[in-house]
């Protein structure tokens, strides 16, 4: 692998850029493989790295039906916090945060991880009941979370409006330092140069339309658009698609599609030194590298594969956004987009072995992946070489829901992902 | 934002509604196996393409109903009453 | 300075009218009738940005809302201000005060050009390279350098004074743009009687005719008799920004900006959601730039643009110019420029050997012309002064001094709106480029965005469009030959490592970026686009994506088609948030619920609280009490005497019908059938999961008639599960459900004096403990009101909750109150009622459960049904995890080593808090108050297999500090009850 750095940059400066080579090669599928992972994203992408150089797997494809990145690892607003309620989320996110504060050098590419802080605002008693009692968890889980009172919430972020007279004046804020935002192109890129240096075989527009089964009942191959591959081990990480894939070997999952959108405006001057979700009035913002500030709202009601949403949606967290900021509400909407969110019943995450041998999932994320995906890919390169889950995933699994053991975060908190 | 066709009332902005999730999903009684409760509440088929759901008419006549949407386009194929079969 | 630029005559411009205005300070006129960038160049002005990350000098490129350059922030002061207007969209008025962006200190000499200097070192996607140590010198050092350097604009620094309307509306035609296509398609439509909506982001309708004298007459009659249809609304400066599924259409109309500094009474915008039946867009085609090295300084600008500033706005771009082209249409341009007075050095052309008459018109008028030929280089700092000209292959060229470049690679439809509705591109080879294909919606596309190019065939396209749209005959489409034009950067045979030829203008991407890109494997137009972030500034890529798709096509060796473009996304241009926002602000951002009793206790000083869209008293101060002083006052008044508490905000739900016991007997844990009419029963709802989502206490009034209660939040959440379950479950039922928690105000009037305070008022009741036991209900009249009575206690006293008519609660409250004063009565809020409940063990779903608690968790065991065979919930409580009662979290009391010690809520218990970090925590408090009536503090909380250790000592460990708990039962204050009884 070509070595990036400064240094790097200089002497193609000097010699006209031509030195550089392909960050990943455009592989075209071998009748067989070690392992195939569904979904180039960036859980996809860095299970097939972590698969290869954790777990020694040489012979790795990663098959993705368009453009690595494509999917929500390139439509998210790039949130990253590990400040949950539950030991096991909280284990699970801090995994990743850890492997994030790495993962440029382990890359060698700038992922652009940026520990600007997350804060999360409480608008009323309630709201400080729950973000109190995430403070007091977190602190006990090592993981690090504080409280703010709305003048220190407002210090922190000058541009907040904490007018005790607002229809939901901010009663105070929960704060993780440790937070913040990445690149999430950077991601799905550097994930796949590195993968790629390892021997993955990065195979894109490549569409999966069936799942091939042994007589004993194990995988043994994919059916795909560019032919059959084989394999005996087979990781889904295709997110809002994980039901339309998961069918292909009859699985029914506890797993539905929504469409999520985000905006952008258009790119300022740093005016916004973090990031800020208020989960009462439905809104979270933070400012780019570029300059743009970033905007999420919440779901659209329907299920849907569309990839995109309702104007009113987008409307609802601008109404938001400009009671909170009242200075942005003349900045404007530069583009607007929609993904294909996949949410089970408690709102966490599945990454798990599944009934079929050989067939594992990693789905469920729903608005949250994003955050998640070091760890996600780093656990579920685990589970598939181990054919058993690491510890922190294995509350994580598929029988949680019929024997009722949920990892409610939503409903325990009303905090969102 | 989607316009709805309710049985009772006629096209309507979606706004009007509130969703209900896949339709047909028949709820089971208390004597089923862990299994085909967990099946029954949790695992759903969410197609992609032709998906029958439900929506309620929640700020107009209140009333339930059943719909078949095509989920790559948002385009409804149609809408029925509860009770009725799908054309 | 003094307009030289301006044209003694024509245009469309109001030269009677002088409007002043300020640009960077500096004091300048324009007309009305001016664009912000139609004036600057009247006064000489190309200079008027900087680009995002080489901050290079940059002019005006274009006429219109695809100008990627000429950037500006305007505003009269900070509530009015906003970053980022094209000036080629901003209307001038009088006082018009605007600065120029991404420059320190001044748009001439601006420090951030060094990154220019250091070009090289900065190619696309650098920053993914480097940055990487150490480890967090990204966050603290590089990052924050990047970002100032970054950005364009910078954001209002105060709130913004303008307020927005918003408007839905219903067509049958939806017209967008009124260029001759439009205003065609629009009038054929009309005719029908259809209803017709006409939009166009001009200040006038007419489109690319606003720029020809030679159709103002033709134009002139269009718009005669678009004011001749009632049935057509016409609403000029209306952006069309967003296609949305089933054919709705997002507007925006400018209603006041152009105004100038006008009040803020009036709304700034309107958004418009319309919903056509057929929506037809006519939205014209953009030019195209060439990508030839240097295009990008001040000077340089679109050929049809530079004729619009001398057609239209009576503007001369420059005195000497060279025009570059691959496509007639410049010729146009130049000989408009020539008739204006401004020298045309030269018309350099890529083809061949170009024919047509616009070439003879050209040659007529002595314009010199070079054919095959290309521009290598140009010169020029902050303004172009000459470009070097070759024939293409040929090493020598020829350097023509000059201070406009006129370039035109052709033109692209814009199929913007119609890609955002889902229709399907198709590329038209003859164009080179895309146009509308198969549609997903109804919609039409017309004139230059469906690929005409002359008049004759956009009018005509225009027509057929809506009489189309209406159901009409249409005539066979006028036959014309359309040229491509040119995609890509030229060839000037210069070494392309020292050359830079802009194809993206705002984000500062060459042709070699992309070549880059591709060579480093990024082969998706979608990863180029995102390597390079060509196409991602806020133009879009209006003027940049189809000649990136050229070099793609071109670097490749594939077919366009075959690459493929981008998605294009909402909005067309750029939005203010507030137009989205809309009225939703202040008290208007959501509804506020108040209770018939609200200015009661607003008239007594009470302190209120949210709870979801309520405002609840939260406590009523006296004098200078703190909550914590008046709370305690409260709660001794209650348990000592008598309060009284609004408890309207309860949801409450009307359940009728001969089948209303069984309904409630499947929707509640609890057993209905056999409670009599005039009893009440505390009631636990489940979610099929197992979970409670609800509860509160029911009354029997009759047997086919309950009076649920539920909680503050859950009334609406309720009502829709009860409705859901009752139409597509429990179908057999007979039952009737109504919200009446409006219809209702409830007033608890709580304490060992309650009856003796409403027992003057009430009618038509006995309420005597024999008569009337707890958990009881009675029609009566209180205070001469029809009421419900409950005998219900939520503080542990003996206690009423009086239900009478909404619109009379207030009447009664006062009355109760005044009833009450020689009993000492006290109103009580919020915080009072929490501590009452708290120090009897009760809980509130949403504080002591939180989605996560089972009937059994909270200790709610003995009001399940255990007869019922099936109630929504019972199978999932069977659950291995829920039915091992072993390590569930379950409801206790705490009690704190010191009596003085509140916890805090949300804090967490372990067994040893001198464990190491992740400490194994055991449950956590979920309530915690100062008890006046024990004189100590209390606590609820929930512990893993909490009932068991009940006498134990547990730990809560603080920063710095643990303290330790003893587990108690819950019910902390009068455990028997008998207090219930007064």
């Amino acid at each position: 692998m070509q070595k990036f750095s400064a240094f790097a940059l200089a002497k193609e400066a000097l010699s006209g850029q031509k030195g550089w080579t392909r960050q990943w090669r455009d592989a075209a599928p071998k009748p067989a493989y070690e392992a195939i992972i569904v979904g180039g994203g960036g859980h996809g992408l860095g299970t097939a790295y972590y698969l290869a150089k954790k777990h020694g797997l040489r012979n790795i494809a990663v098959l993705e039906k368009g453009w690595i990145g494509g999917g929500n690892t390139g439509r998210n607003t790039t949130i990253i916090r590990s400040n949950y309620l539950f030991d096991e989320s909280a284990a699970l996110y801090d995994h990743s945060v850890k492997l994030w504060e790495g993962l440029s050098a382990d890359l060698n590419y700038n992922v652009m991880f940026s520990q600007r802080g997350v804060m999360m605002l409480s608008h009323n008693v309630h709201d400080e009941q729950v973000f109190k009692r995430h403070v007091h968890a977190n602190r006990l889980n090592g993981v690090d979370n504080e409280w703010l009172s709305p003048d220190q919430a407002k210090s922190f972020c000058p541009p907040l409006n904490i007018a005790p007279g607002m229809r939901h004046a901010v009663t105070g804020a929960a704060l993780q330092r440790r937070a913040g935002t990445a690149r999430h192109d950077a991601v799905a890129w550097g994930y796949a140069r590195a993968a790629d240096a390892l021997g993955v075989d990065i195979i894109q527009n490549c569409e999966v339309t069936g799942i091939d089964r042994d007589a004993s009942g194990r995988v043994s191959g994919v059916q795909t658009s560019r032919g059959a591959i084989a394999t005996r081990r087979l990781g889904i990480v295709a997110a809002g698609n994980t039901s339309v894939l998961m069918a292909m070997a009859g699985q029914r999952m506890p797993l539905e599609s929504y469409p999520l959108q985000a905006l952008v405006s258009e790119p300022i001057k740093p005016i916004f030194p973090c990031v800020v979700m208020s989960n009462t009035i439905h809104a979270y913002i933070s400012q780019s590298d570029k300059g743009e500030l970033v905007i999420g709202a919440g779901t659209d009601a329907y299920i849907s594969y569309s990839q995109r949403g309702a104007l009113h949606i987008s409307s609802h967290t601008l109404e938001a956004i400009c009671e909170l900021f009242p200075m942005f509400r003349r900045m404007r909407m530069l583009r607007n987009w929609g993904g294909i969110v996949d949410v089970t019943p408690d709102r966490s995450p599945i990454i798990a072995k599944t009934e079929v041998p050989g067939l594992y999932v990693n789905c469920g994320w729903g608005t949250g992946g994003f955050k998640a995906t070091p760890g996600s890919a780093d656990l579920f390169a685990y589970t598939m070489a181990k054919d058993e889950p690491h510890k922190i995933n294995a509350p994580f699994n598929l029988e949680r829901f019929g024997a009722g053991r949920l990892i409610d975060e939503a409903a325990a908190a009303a905090v969102a992902h | 934002m989607l316009v709805i066709s309710c049985p009772y009332c006629g096209d309507r902005p979606e706004i009007e509604f509130s969703y209900g999730g896949e339709a047909h999903v028949v709820r089971a009684p208390a004597s089923v196996t862990d299994e085909e409760w967990t099946a029954f509440l949790y695992q759903r088929s969410n197609a992609r393409g032709s998906y029958a759901e439900r929506w309620r008419h929640a700020h107009g006549c209140g009333r339930f109903f059943n719909a078949r949407r095509n989920t790559v386009t948002d385009f409804f194929e149609q809408t029925y009453k509860i009770g009725e079969a799908p054309a | 300075m003094t307009q030289k630029y301006r044209l003694a005559t024509g245009g469309l411009i109001d030269r009677r009218v002088t409007v002043p205005f300020t640009f960077d300070g500096k004091a300048m006129t324009g007309h009305a009738g001016d664009t912000l960038a139609s004036a600057l160049l009247a006064n000489g002005v190309h200079l008027v940005g900087r680009s995002f990350k080489y901050h290079r000098p940059r002019g005006i490129v274009s006429a219109g809302a695809e100008e990627p350059n000429a950037l500006v922030g305007v505003g009269r002061d900070e509530g009015h201000y906003t970053p980022n207007l094209r000036a080629t969209q901003v209307e001038l008025y009088h006082g018009l005060r605007a600065e120029s962006q991404n420059r320190t200190p001044s748009l001439e000499r601006d420090v951030g050009s060094i990154t220019d200097r250091l070009w090289r070192f900065f190619p696309a996607g650098f920053y993914y390279k480097t940055f990487m140590w150490p480890k967090g010198a990204w966050t603290k050092f590089f990052e924050p350098r990047i970002r100032a350097i970054a950005g364009l604009g910078r954001s209002p620094a105060a709130p913004d004074a303008a307020r927005y309307a918003q408007i839905y509306a219903h067509c049958d035609v939806l017209v967008i743009g009124a260029g001759p296509a439009g205003l065609s398609a629009a009038l054929a439509a009309a005719e029908t009687g259809a209803r017709v909506i006409l939009c166009d982001e001009q200040p006038q309708f007419g489109g690319a005719l606003l720029a020809e004298p030679g159709q103002s007459a033709w134009l002139a009659e269009q718009r005669a008799r678009l004011a001749g249809f009632a049935n057509i609304t016409m609403l000029p400066r209306t952006i069309a920004f967003g296609y949305f599924p089933h054919n709705m259409i997002g507007l925006a109309q400018d209603l006041t900006d152009h105004q100038g500094e006008t009040s803020d009474d009036a709304p700034r915008g309107r958004l418009w959601q319309v919903r056509a039946k057929q929506v037809i867009t006519a939205t014209g085609a953009i030019e195209r730039p060439l990508v030839f090295p240097d295009n990008d300084r001040p000077g340089i600008m679109l050929a049809d643009a530079a004729r619009t500033y001398v057609e239209r706005y009576a503007v001369k771009p420059g005195n000497r110019a060279v025009v570059f082209t691959a496509h007639d249409d410049a010729y146009r341009a130049a000989v408009s420029l020539h008739e204006a007075g401004v020298t045309i050095a030269a018309i350099v052309d890529l083809r061949e050997s170009p024919e047509g008459p616009c070439l003879d018109a050209a040659r007529a008028a002595g314009l010199p012309i070079r054919t095959h030929a290309t521009i290598i280089g140009t010169e020029g700092n902050l303004r172009v002064a000459a470009v070097s000209v070759a024939t293409i292959g040929a090493a020598n060229a020829e350097r023509i001094a000059c201070d406009l470049v006129l370039m035109s690679g052709g033109f692209t439809p814009s199929v913007h709106l119609f890609s955002q509705s889902r229709g399907k591109l198709a590329f038209d080879p003859a164009l080179d480029a895309f146009i509308p294909g198969t549609p997903a919606e109804p919609t039409i596309a017309a004139g230059a965005a469906s690929g005409c190019q002359s008049l004759e065939a956009a009018i005509a396209s225009g027509r057929a469009a809506g009489l189309s749209a209406t159901g009409q005959a249409v005539a066979a489409p006028v036959a014309e030959t359309v040229a491509a034009g040119f995609l890509g950067e030229v060839p000037h045979g210069r070494d392309p490592a020292s050359v830079r030829a802009f194809v993206d203008f705002q984000n500062d991407v060459t042709a070699k970026d992309i070549t880059l890109a591709l060579a480093e494997g990024f082969r998706s137009i979608e990863h180029v686009k995102r390597y390079t972030t060509t196409g991602m500034a806020t133009d879009q890529g209006k003027t940049s994506n189809m000649n990136a798709l050229g070099i793609v096509s071109k670097s490749l060796g594939v077919p366009i088609p075959s690459i493929g473009t981008t998605t294009f996304r909402m909005p067309y241009t750029p939005i203010p948030f507030g137009y989205f926002a809309g009225y939703a602000r202040g008290d208007l951002f959501e509804p506020v619920r108040e209770t018939p009793i609200h200015a009661w206790a607003a008239e007594q000083g009470a302190v209120f609280e949210d709870v979801s869209l309520w405002k609840r008293a939260r406590y009523f101060p006296r004098g200078a009490e703190t909550m914590h002083e008046a709370v305690a006052r409260e709660c001794a008044a209650v348990r000592a005497g008598v309060g009284l508490f609004d408890a309207s905000t309860l949801g409450k739900i009307e359940i009728t019908g001969p089948d209303a016991a069984e309904f409630l007997n499947r929707m509640y844990v609890n057993a209905w059938t056999k409670l009599k009419p005039g009893r009440l029963r505390y009631g636990i709802l489940l979610r099929e999961d197992g979970f409670i989502i609800d509860d509160g206490v029911v009354g029997r009034i009759a047997d086919d008639r309950f009076h649920v209660t539920t909680t503050t939040g859950g009334a609406a959440r309720v009502l829709n599960m009860m409705e859901d379950y009752l139409q597509t479950e429990f179908t057999d039922l007979k039952v009737w459900l109504t919200s009446t928690t409006e219809q209702y105000a409830v007033i608890a009037v709580q304490g060992p004096r309650a009856r003796e305070v409403i027992a003057p008022l009430v009618e038509d009741a006995d309420i005597s403990a024999a008569a009337m036991p707890h958990m009881s209900v009675v029609e009566c009249r209180v205070a001469g009101v029809p009421a419900r009575l409950f005998r219900v206690s939520f503080t542990g006293e003996l206690g009423f909750e009086i239900n009478v008519p909404a619109d009379y609660g207030r009447a009664v409250w006062e009355a109760i109150d005044q009833a009450g004063q020689t009993h000492g009565i006290v109103p009580y809020g919020t915080e009072t009622m929490h501590v009452l409940r708290a120090e009897k063990g009760y809980i509130i779903v949403g504080q002591e459960t939180d989605g996560t608690a089972t009937p059994d968790d909270v200790g709610l065991t003995w009001a399940i049904g255990k007869a019922k065979p099936d109630f929504v919930g019972k199978r999932a409580l069977a659950r291995t995890a829920l039915a091992s009662q072993t390590d569930r979290k379950q409801l206790v009391g705490l009690l704190t080593a010191d009596p003085a010690e509140v916890l805090e809520e949300g804090a967490h218990l372990v067994a040893d808090p001198a464990q190491p970090i992740p400490m194994t925590m055991l449950g956590h408090v979920t309530s915690s108050y100062w008890s006046a009536a024990l004189n100590r503090s209390i606590a609820l909380a929930m512990v893993r297999n909490g009932r068991a250790r009940i006498g134990e000592t547990l730990h809560v460990p603080l920063p710095g500090r643990s303290v330790a708990v003893t587990l108690t039962d819950p019910v902390f204050y009068d455990p028997e009850g008998a207090r219930l009884d007064g």
